[in-house]
């Protein structure tokens, strides 16, 4: 299992998604410079946490011209997995592989903070290692993580049980108070329709060692790695 | 295009420019001629306070700056280079960006750490965490809090973007810092000691490249405009201020550390203060070689700038980098893959001299050497004189203050205090968990940040308090390295090397160059009893605004080394019927505490005293314990005194709140007792089977350590008969008295 992990100008969380996957994980991972046009060597396809181009536009709205995203959208459409932590997350709605916007934060700050999630669905290639409704405990770091979507949209993500991790508290309630961005149904990370695409706001790869307090994130490495 | 007239340059002139009649001599005399305009413009900000440290650099030379871990000597480099093992280094520095930040608060803090972080990385370190040390007047003025908010965004603006983690600091509020507030912004990276980087510029014929950003109209004259108190007209001066952009300088830091890797290169140096000027003549001077430039080649944002403008730009995100002729193509290729200028603006020459061409026409020729602190740069010795006001707030009674009648809310209005309260609407807007190493995270003594692959892990934390340092400029000195040292040390680390950042008044004041000389002995003093050099720094002076100096400010940034990540230890009570121990005796000094200021209006006493080798014997005990694997918790007495060193132990623990009951018999009365701010005093937290080896290893190293009580799993706070009080009502006002006055909650 060989991982890419897309690099453009401003990534900033491309170096710990890769310790995670070798150091951690001891599995193969590359980087690919945001230039680049050919991904057939890579079984998955991260796309890191950072400020692409600097996001002084729309986040996410530049990185989606660089040429290696043309090829994402092709992988992804040929149902190559492809995941979007933080920033990632931003450039995969704005490259139109899920359906949505995240917008600046209710309170219009930067927000660094550790969150608990509830696995929404555990089935997926990305969420096997989980049990269904597992709260876990990993940090969240961004200004626009305000999930929005209009309201068949969210509807049908519900339907399609599309909707990955929902903010909740310790005790796994979903509730207002526990939602720390102002994000529509308290989502923290989508699914594309087949599922091969997740987008997520929390950084697993800041949650899988634990000197650094939580280990809750690893899982979505580990359960990538499962031969299918 | 006009062709902009060049004024005439005159010692009046040179005035303007904030040179004396002495400078203005001496440039005369070293150049054996009148200056031209941009000679003068030269001279001018390479002898400004800024970046000459022409009135402070006799005193700082009195400081310890070597010792066997330092790799390079104090002041040589853009920041101190210390060893850790493993072939490892690390690079760290903290800076001042007070006046940019009282003008335009969101660009002058940003530029401040886009500033310090070029400070390491050009030395081919990658930066690994920032931290800041902040001072405001009350929030309850809206000029403060705008400063406040502003300057917070601004940090976190620029570090996130970076990718560096803001890991922790202080924040302090008082009168003296309105109008005045003080931005310090600290880095430190990590190196591998065959990859560093040197500031100099040497090989007659290599080539002299400038990389990063373009060349505008911005900033000129930053560094003298830095060394002129703040008026009513600095105002106008906004122009003066950078505009910051992370995203290059995320760029830069990437391409510089790829062409550290390189064996052609020479030498790179950041362009901060006095931009071009300041770069050329530094690494020249480092190297005792000179440079001839064409300024026409320098990439610029609008047309038409003069040598002048050029050479005194202080726009951000560039390097000029030297290297070996002939290499020119490999460098142009790193920086263009990051789609960042790289141009060739001159060679490597052995006259010593800065030749300024420009479209053919010289527009300077200026000795190198002559413009550098430890060269031509001049040197001061000011007059001191004690203050008056030091006998007569010594002088005040304390024992004269009426006790508190209920102590309950005398504590709460402690904790309230936004100098106490929870600092968390600050760092929630830092991104503190970038680069996966944050093993304590702000909030606790000091943070700790792994260094991957190693077992260790390094602690930072910055401190310096200006109430200690106004009652009392040597201990105050004394006590902003003692006391960042005991908060590394709580976490477990050796203190090894600090960094300092002095903020002062006017230093043609003898009164405030007094606080200035005595602060700096009292650190030298700590600094060579706790074995902890400096490894450089930066002055600020001319902190004043039109009501007045602030109160002398040195804050100090610490670092320590934990060799084994197992001896991580953090500040917060863990386990129901642990014993809680002081090592160290209470003295029930008031003077200069936050209790006096908050509850009785005073800022008054004297200093809480400081006895250097007995603060080290309680280093040294702690650190065994910890390294025993005995210590559950350890936190430091410091503002706020026991009662606030106990109740944050309580509140801070995240998963849930632990209860204390404390009981402590002195000849002293409770509100010493419980408010003194003595120092040299950690309060640990140990399981009973402990208890014993707790004793024997405080007694080996000749300090007093005593049971005052025990970790109680009831939600309460019981501090002799007088403090009852529920962790819930004390958390509240601790966490909501900063959200409660910037009406927002992060």
């Amino acid at each position: 299992m060989k991982f890419g992990i897309v690099v453009f100008p401003g990534s900033n969380c491309d170096h710990d998604t890769y310790h995670v996957i070798r150091k951690v994980l001891g599995a193969d991972v590359f980087y690919i410079w945001h230039k680049e046009t050919s991904l057939r060597l890579f079984d998955a396809i991260i796309l890191p946490g950072g400020f692409s181009y600097g996001d002084y536009l729309r986040v996410g709205a530049v990185a989606r011209f660089s040429p290696v995203m043309k090829e994402i959208v092709q992988y992804a459409k040929e149902g190559g997995p492809v995941l979007g932590i933080c920033n990632g997350f931003q450039i995969l709605l704005e490259s139109g592989l899920l359906p949505g916007a995240l917008i600046p934060n209710e309170k219009m700050r930067f927000l660094c903070q550790d969150v608990h999630l509830k696995v929404t669905n555990h089935a997926t290639r990305y969420s096997k290692q989980y049990t269904e409704g597992q709260i876990l405990r990993m940090p969240i770091a961004h200004y626009s993580g305000n999930y929005f979507a209009d309201d068949d949209t969210l509807k049908r993500l519900q339907d399609q049980e599309r909707i990955a991790l929902q903010y909740c508290d310790a005790e796994g309630n979903v509730t207002a108070a526990a939602n720390p961005n102002g994000s529509k149904l308290n989502i923290a990370g989508i699914y594309n329709e087949y599922k091969n695409v997740l987008g997520m706001m929390p950084h697993p790869e800041r949650a899988a060692e634990a000197v650094l307090g939580s280990e809750d994130g690893l899982g979505m490495f580990k359960s990538l790695l499962e031969r299918n | 295009m006009n062709k902009i007239q060049e004024p005439e340059v005159t010692l009046e002139l040179a005035i303007e420019h904030g040179l004396n009649k002495e400078e203005w001599d001496r440039i005369l005399e070293i150049l054996g001629r009148k200056p031209n305009y941009t000679e003068l413009g030269v001279f001018s900000v390479m002898w400004s306070e800024h970046c000459s440290y022409k009135n402070s650099i006799a005193m700082l030379k009195t400081l310890p700056r070597t010792g066997k871990r330092l790799l390079v000597e104090a002041g040589a480099e853009n920041a101190g280079l210390v060893d850790i093992g493993d072939g490892l280094a690390v690079a760290f520095k903290i800076e001042s960006h007070n006046h940019p930040s009282a003008i335009e608060p969101f660009q002058g803090a940003a530029t401040g750490v886009g500033g310090i972080l070029r400070d390491i990385f050009t030395m081919g370190a990658r930066p690994i965490a920032s931290l800041n040390s902040l001072r405001f007047g009350p929030l309850s003025i809206p000029r403060n809090r705008y400063l406040f908010d502003e300057v917070v965004k601004g940090i976190a603006h620029y570090g996130n973007s970076m990718g560096v983690p803001t890991v922790a600091g202080e924040v302090y509020f008082d009168e003296c810092y309105t109008g005045n507030p003080l931005v310090n912004a600290m880095t430190i990276g990590i190196v591998k000691h065959d990859r560093v980087v040197s500031a100099v510029s040497k090989g007659k014929g290599n080539t002299v490249m400038i990389v990063g950003s373009s060349t505008g109209r911005d900033g000129i004259h930053g560094a003298t405009f830095a060394s002129v108190e703040l008026s009513e007209e600095s105002e106008e001066k906004r122009s003066s201020v950078q505009v910051g952009d992370p995203f290059t300088e995320k760029l830069l830091l990437e391409a510089t550390l790829e062409l550290a890797r390189k064996d052609y290169l020479i030498g790179v140096q950041d362009m901060g203060a006095a931009g071009i000027a300041c770069s050329t003549s530094e690494m020249s001077a480092k190297g005792k070689s000179g440079m001839v430039l064409d300024l026409s080649k320098v990439p610029m944002r609008e047309p038409g700038m003069t040598s002048y403008e050029i050479m005194l730009s202080e726009s951000q995100e560039r390097m000029l980098v030297v290297i070996r002729r002939g290499f020119e193509k490999e460098v142009i290729e790193i920086f263009n893959k990051w789609d960042l200028n790289c141009v060739e603006i001159g060679s490597v020459t052995d006259t010593g001299n800065l030749d300024l061409f420009m479209n053919g026409k010289q527009f300077g020729s200026i000795p190198a050497w002559h413009l550098v602190l430890g060269g031509g740069a001049p040197v001061y010795q000011r007059e001191t004189k004690e203050p008056d006001y030091l006998k007569e707030l010594h002088a005040v009674d304390l024992k004269e203050i009426p006790e508190p009648n209920n102590y309950n809310d005398a504590l709460k209005k402690i904790m309230a205090s936004h100098t106490i309260a929870d600092k968390s609407w600050v760092y929630h807007q830092y991104d503190h968990t970038v680069r996966t190493n944050t093993v304590i995270p702000p909030g606790g003594s000091a943070a700790v940040i792994r260094i991957k692959g190693t077992k260790k892990a390094i602690a930072i934390k910055t401190d310096g308090n200006g109430r200690y340092t106004y009652l009392n400029p040597y201990r105050g000195g004394a006590i902003a390295v003692a006391e960042s040292a005991r908060n590394v040390v709580c976490t477990g680390a050796k203190p090894i090397a600090i960094t300092n950042c002095l903020n002062f008044g006017n230093p043609y004041d003898p009164e405030i160059y007094y606080q200035f000389k005595q602060a700096i002995l009292g650190m030298g003093d700590a600094c060579r009893t706790f074995n902890t050099p400096v490894t450089g720094g930066n002055v600020s002076f001319y902190n004043e605004s039109p009501d007045g100096a602030i109160y002398p400010t040195p804050v100090v940034g610490m670092v320590g080394l934990i060799e084994n990540l197992d001896h991580v230890t953090t500040s917060y009570f863990k386990n129901d019927g642990n014993f809680i121990m002081m090592l160290g005796t209470l003295k029930g000094e008031l003077g200069g505490s936050e209790y006096l200021k908050v509850v009785h209006n005073l800022v008054a006493g004297d200093t809480p005293t400081i006895d250097l080798p007995f603060e080290k014997r309680v280093h040294k005990a702690c650190l065994e314990a910890i390294r025993n694997g005995i210590v559950n918790s350890a936190t430091d007495i410091s503002d706020g005194g026991l009662a606030v060193a106990i109740a944050e132990s309580c509140i801070n623990n995240p998963e849930k709140p632990m209860g204390a009951s404390i009981y402590i018999s002195r000849k002293l009365r409770d509100d010493e007792i419980f408010f003194g701010e003595t120092q040299s005093v950690i309060i640990l937290s140990i399981s009973e089977n402990h208890l014993l080896d707790m004793e024997r290893i405080a007694a080996r190293n000749i300090v007093p350590c005593f049971t005052i009580g025990r970790v109680k799993n009831n939600n309460r706070l019981k501090m002799n008969e007088s403090i009852d009080i529920s962790l819930d009502d004390l958390k509240e006002v601790y966490t909501n008295a900063i959200p409660d006055i910037m009406r927002v909650t992060v």
